[in-house]
């Protein structure tokens, strides 16, 4: 992500304070220790021009909830610094084809691949055939489409081990309709996602990779960077 | 699963019940096949309207200024249906609901009783009471007669059935109704149903239903349906006894305008139900002579004075959450231990039980979000789901393995210090359990405790051995600048 971003001209900044959104703790229930982990993300990035994520459901997290939260917190600076953050917090992809209009960034990867429309990406922010156009733009890629494009891979935080058994086959059908596809590699806008499926494709002994979006569109000379 | 009911208080955990589901092939390939059949319908149809997200928006207000006003327009319809000849009772509960059927039953001199199918009699378990008191009901919709005589349980709201196949079907008209003979074809299944429930709508005296929808405005009742056996269980028995969830009242006769293009397109895929009935009060020569409605809150103002809970009510049981939702697609309604089952059951049952049971419930989802995409109403399902587990966290108390792990972690997260120390003993706490690929690289096959789900069927890539911060440290070092911001 830093690389396409700099190749496209951009300063990046790491702040090196920043940890978590709290996605896992307020998703599973534990709300109260999620809110000094937004009130940590206002104090790491407020000021920034842009804020840019290479996860979507982090970016759903902070859009849909990082509002109610600081209501409950109910500090005024807090909830001003955080209205004049969040509509400057994009996703990776989204920020490339929404706020820089761009579809092509340069990319050459000349490998058989395969989109998976992560599920918060997909209803929560809207992100459309966005990363498609994306990846549609990047020489030499072979992009397939999968069966099922918007069905669940299963994860869902502490669903894949709470639910172990459910979520396993709901990742069966996503990772044979990768193995369909006969693609080299399945990429979406999601660590997490991304995290589940190659779980299984290795136990499973495939060869195929799990590689996010961002390593597709930095590559400029074809390797896999992992 | 069959003969036990559904009772949220005795069942076993979501993971547990389905475990035991998710061995069933058969079941888990009806589920599949008849959700999709089901979806494909719904899509079509709800692509071919033009301002289906404006309805969506129309039925959501509609719902929400009911829930605002309940109390008014409850009593409306109270003074309505009453003004029409009907008999209105309140019921607080369940039991108190079953108690006032069971006496009109009685006083009606029948000890049978024709039913429409009703979710809400399935909720109070009404079957199991009425036969407690020597009265026997016939189930008179197709799928609820299959499950009555199939002595199983309800796996979906609309289609309660849907876990049968035609076969299973077949084997059990041709078990329960004595016909050694019956034909395998739709057609010949209907037959025999027609013929099996044509003389129960003639001899029996007493009807049972439920309701899609009170209005207010006329005191009139209106179930939708698609088979015209719920019409003759409405026009056929001398006493006709309704039973609906408060929740059920809307103002205007009007409104079902929005609501009955959302509901069947939604339901069944249809454009419109074949059998749309509105029934006010009673009418010389025409219909039941009396005519009671049952009015039961059973936990509803509970859930209505929950600020983030109350979308619940505004839910029409249109079933589409649960032909979208990929866990119900892998298991089944059974696994829910409730009649209501899929994501509106995963939000509806806990609350209906004010959360003193089926607490894994909230839980069985990965919050994908389908649900709340198809709900005609727009009820956003994971955001109720999340409001949940937070209760069921605050219930458990602050000692419990989980809590103590999420506790721990958060602090980590709250400090760049702990992060950075946790990174690196993550490293090397995981360094026992990683094995080398052929490729190589370091895989974990095997978590301890809690997180032993995660390796039952997938591995776990080592932690990398150079994180993002260090990369980036190590960068801004070599290019002389500073780390950070
Ligand atoms: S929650 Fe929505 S989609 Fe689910 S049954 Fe109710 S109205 Fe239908």
């Amino acid at each position: 992500m830093v690389r396409v971003l700099e190749r496209l001209g951009h300063t990046v900044e790491f702040p090196a304070g920043q940890t978590c959104c709290g996605q896992m703790h307020y998703n599973t229930g534990y709300q109260a220790e999620a809110m000094p982990l937004l009130e940590r993300f206002v104090a790491q990035f407020k000021g920034a021009e842009a804020v840019v994520v290479p996860s979507s459901s982090c970016v759903a997290m902070m859009r849909d909830h990082y509002p109610i939260m600081a209501e409950h917190i109910g500090k005024p600076e807090l909830t001003a610094e955080l209205n004049k953050l969040l509509p400057n917090v994009y996703e990776f992809s989204e920020f490339l084809t929404k706020r820089l209009g761009l579809t092509d960034v340069g990319a050459y990867y000349p490998h058989k691949v395969t989109y998976h429309a992560s599920c918060h990406g997909l209803r929560n922010l809207g992100l459309g055939d966005g990363p498609q156009q994306l990846l549609r733009a990047v020489k030499g890629i072979d992009l397939v489409e999968i069966a099922g494009l918007e069905q669940c891979c299963g994860f869902g935080g502490t669903f894949a081990v709470k639910n172990a058994e459910v979520s396993s086959a709901m990742l069966a059908e996503k990772t044979n309709a990768i193995l369909n596809t006969k693609a080299e590699a399945c990429t979406a806008c999601d660590n997490s996602c991304l995290m589940h499926i190659q779980g299984a494709l290795h136990r499973q002994r495939t060869p195929v990779r799990t590689i996010h979006l961002a390593e597709i569109l930095a590559s400029e000379d074809g390797a896999v960077i992992a | 699963m069959s003969g036990t009911a559904l009772d949220p208080r005795t069942a076993p955990t979501f993971p547990m019940a389905a475990h035991k589901l998710m061995g069933d092939t058969q079941l888990r390939k009806n589920v599949r096949h008849a959700t999709d059949v089901i979806q494909n319908k719904r899509a079509k149809v709800v692509g071919e309207m033009p301002d289906w997200q404006g309805l969506r928006e129309a039925g959501k207000s509609l719902r929400e200024h009911t829930m605002k006003h309940l109390d008014v327009y409850l009593e409306q319809f109270e003074r309505n249906c009453t003004a029409a000849g009907g008999v209105v009772h309140w019921a607080r509960n369940g039991e108190e609901a079953k108690r006032i059927v069971i006496d009109l039953v009685k006083a009606s001199g029948s000890n049978e009783v024709i039913k429409i199918k009703s979710m809400t009699t399935e909720e109070i378990q009404l079957n199991t009471a009425l036969e407690a008191a020597g009265i026997r009901p016939y189930e008179t919709d197709l799928a609820e007669l299959i499950i009555q005589l199939g002595k199983d349980q309800p796996s979906h709201i609309v289609v309660p059935a849907l876990h049968k196949n035609r076969q299973q079907i077949r084997e059990i008209f041709q078990r329960e109704m004595n016909l050694p003979d019956l034909g395998n074809t739709p057609q010949d299944l209907a037959d025999a149903a027609r013929l099996f429930l044509r003389e129960k709508f003639l001899k029996v005296k007493t009807g049972v239903s439920g309701a899609n929808f009170l209005i207010a405005e006329t005191g009139g009742v209106c179930v939708v349906e698609s088979e015209g056996n719920g019409r003759m269980c409405l026009t056929l028995p001398e006493t006709l006894i309704t039973i609906a969830g408060i929740d059920k009242v809307v103002p205007r006769f009007q409104d079902l305008e929005v609501l009955l293009q959302l509901l069947p397109r939604s339901a069944t895929g249809e454009r419109m139900n074949p059998y749309n009935s509105v029934w006010t009060g009673v009418h010389p020569g025409d219909g039941p002579k009396a005519f009671h409605v049952i009015l039961m809150d059973n936990a509803r103002t509970e859930i209505l004075a929950d600020e983030e809970g109350r979308q619940t009510l505004n839910c029409i049981r249109c079933g589409a959450c649960q032909n979208a939702c990929p866990v119900y697609r892998q298991t089944g309604g059974h696994a829910y231990g409730s009649v209501y089952a899929g994501p509106i059951g995963a939000i509806l049952t806990p609350q209906l039980q004010e959360m003193h049971h089926a607490q894994t419930l909230p839980y069985a989802s990965s919050l994908c979000g389908a649900c709340y995409e198809v709900c005609p109403v727009k009820i956003n399902i994971p955001e109720v789901l999340i409001h949940l587990r937070n209760k069921v966290v605050k219930q458990n108390g602050p000692f419990g393995p989980e809590a103590l792990a999420m506790r721990g972690m958060a602090m980590i997260f709250r400090s760049e210090a702990r992060f950075r120390a946790a990174q690196r003993f993550g490293r090397m706490a995981e360094t026992p359990l990683v094995r080398k690929d052929g490729n190589g690289e370091g895989w974990i096959g095997w978590l301890p405790g809690l997180l032993g789900g995660w390796t039952q069927v997938r591995d776990l890539q080592e932690m990398p051995k150079e994180t993002f911060r260090d990369w980036w440290e190590k960068r801004a070092d070599a290019k002389g600048g500073k780390h950070g911001n």
